[in-house]
């Protein structure tokens, strides 16, 4: 790998930390970004020839720190630091200033950074854009990109959401346990989100790579906080689903259905370890709504065959998240695991009673046409189908319901006409 | 001789690789392993999964089962090959030819006394 490639990947592997904890000194989050950004840039002049440094967030925050110290004291007519250049590879000083920042403050640093762009007054979109920004450290032009809207609208709805967190009331005393959890389960939602956001598109690669992003983060998040089962779950459930991308879609950008992916496609490494995650996280015996979804998507990773599929098992743990997070989208997704098991009459009984809460909800008016098509009521099939086709978030699911609704026309034209 | 090749490197880094970066290390490794292999002077690569997904066992009594892996360090073990090579300069060797394939991190030379090559495991892909 070329030295910028290898220093790039360890800027952004050290971003969330060098951000987080420059946002400690200075308090403020365009001063912590610009430290961060002068750093990097020392960095690009200094590591391809000292050879990188054994520990680049702290290279990055002593750096950074001094830098942005360095512009103050130089407004101020005082002396320089020292500069970067006597900072090598396994320094005594690098050393010293890595020991300085334990653990345990890198740790609250990140939890921290994430949890400013959890902000309870922010729209979903504008998390995930400052998120994306701040922590990932993804450009203005990407994340514009990723959402499809212009650079200048994407720059001023980052600025507008920073200026809202405005970093002044952000919380900087070290979080008690109940605070600590409390914003670990914000954060976790966050990512989640983010990770959606990437998963709910298909054709769209700069969308995709927010999957990527996603794991990454929550990846870190778990390095942090090793004994979470709720965050061993969001990062099992994230990879599982990740890893059938290449299944999703067809060669036409068409969703392919779980049961009709080519299984052979989903990326393994990615399921180990999920599996090896939720096999973790359920040894703790603290159940919750991540967990029980990654267990969900890892019953379906097992299975070699549709057919294979434990949908008993599948249809008792929705029954469990919904009790925990009653909501009618996973009565709906329950309804999917009944029709298997009990059948599709009884999957049409559990959801009848949705009808209001739903009646928007493009799934559910899908999964309505599925069922009645199954049980041969073809003009109820056909009314839903045309409902959920009304209602389609995306061509790809528009083009998934005008097949079925073409497959009907075909096959059933001459029955209905006499009917 | 036998030896093993401990690779480390800072875990953060290497799973921050997009797949572009990832390929072509993965290009590059795969052109010196495979010469290696053909010359019967490379067993079992090996590649674990991220710490996240380990789990230590302390063996106190009673055992201790912890989260995470068994030591934490700026770099991590991300990996390990078996060689079978004449003696410790052609094992450096082997490192300095993978190393130029993959930059970053170190390798630990570790000679093998017993070496059992066990049931034909089922590896996935």
């Amino acid at each position: 790998m070329s030295d910028l490639a290898w220093i790039n990947a360890a800027i952004t592997a050290a971003r969330p930390q060098a951000v987080g904890a420059l946002l400690r000194y200075f308090r403020d989050l365009d001063t912590a970004e610009e430290a961060f950004q002068d750093a990097c840039l020392r960095a690009l002049g200094n590591w391809p020839k000292n050879g990188p440094p054994r520990d680049p967030a702290a290279w990055l925050i002593m750096v950074g720190r001094n830098a942005a110290l360095d512009g103050v004291r130089k407004r101020a007519r005082n002396t320089e630091l020292p500069s970067e250049e006597t900072l090598s590879d396994l320094d005594d000083q690098e050393t010293r200033a890595a020991d300085r920042v334990d653990e345990g403050a890198y740790r609250d640093d990140v939890l921290r950074l994430l949890f400013i762009c959890c902000h309870p007054d922010l729209p979903a979109t504008q998390q995930i854009a400052l998120a994306l920004r701040i922590v990932a450290g993804l450009s203005v032009a990407q994340i514009a990109r990723a959402f499809l809207v212009s650079e200048a609208a994407m720059e001023q709805r980052i600025t507008r959401a920073k200026r809202q967190v405005g970093a002044g009331d952000a919380p900087f005393e070290t979080p008690g346990a109940v605070e600590r959890s409390e914003r670990l389960a914000a954060v976790a939602a966050m990512l989640y989100l983010v990770f959606n956001e990437g998963y709910s598109t298909g054709g769209n690669p700069e969308r995709a790579q927010l999957c990527d992003e996603a794991i990454r983060l929550a990846r870190l998040l778990l390095r942090l906080f090793q004994t979470e089962p709720e965050i061993m779950g969001l990062l099992a459930l994230m990879l599982i689903q990740h890893s059938r991308t290449p299944a999703r879609f067809d060669a036409d950008g068409q969703v392919v259905l779980l049961e009709d992916q080519d299984r052979r496609l989903w990326r393994a490494p990615m399921i180990a370890e999920g599996l090896a995650l939720i096999e973790k996280a359920l040894r703790h015996r603290r159940p919750g709504p991540y967990q029980v979804q990654a267990a969900i998507a890892a019953l379906h990773a097992r299975a070699a065959t549709p057919a294979d599929t434990d949908w008993p098992q599948i249809d008792a743990l929705y029954a469990s998240l919904e009790r925990m997070t009653p909501s009618p989208v996973i009565t709906l997704n329950r309804a999917v695991a009944v029709s298997k098991v009990r059948g599709a009459a009884a999957a049409l009984e559990m959801i009848d009673p949705l009808q209001d809460r739903l009646s928007g909800y493009f799934h559910f008016h899908g999964l309505r046409g599925a069922l009645n098509l199954e049980l041969g009521r073809h003009g109820e099939a056909r009314a839903a189908f045309d409902r959920a086709i009304a209602l389609a978030n995306t061509a790809a699911e528009a083009a998934h319901i005008r097949a079925h609704l073409d497959r009907l026309a075909a096959d059933h034209q001459p029955a209905n006409t006499a009917g | 001789m036998l030896y093993a090749l401990l690779c480390y490197n800072d875990e953060a880094t290497v799973w921050a690789w997009d797949k572009t970066q990832e390929d072509e290390v993965m290009r590059r490794i795969a052109v010196v392993r495979e010469k290696l292999e053909a010359q019967g002077k490379l067993g079992p690569s090996l590649r674990l999964l991220p710490t996240t997904a380990a789990t230590t066992l302390r063996k106190s009594d009673p055992p201790l089962i912890i989260d995470g892996p068994f030591a934490e360090t700026k770099e991590q073990l991300l990996g390990f090959y078996i060689l079978d090579v004449a003696d410790l300069d052609e094992a450096i060797a082997v490192a300095k030819a993978l190393g130029e394939a993959n930059p970053g991190g170190a390798y630990e030379i570790r000679p093998l006394a017993v070496y059992n090559t066990g049931a034909d495991l089922r590896v996935p892909a």
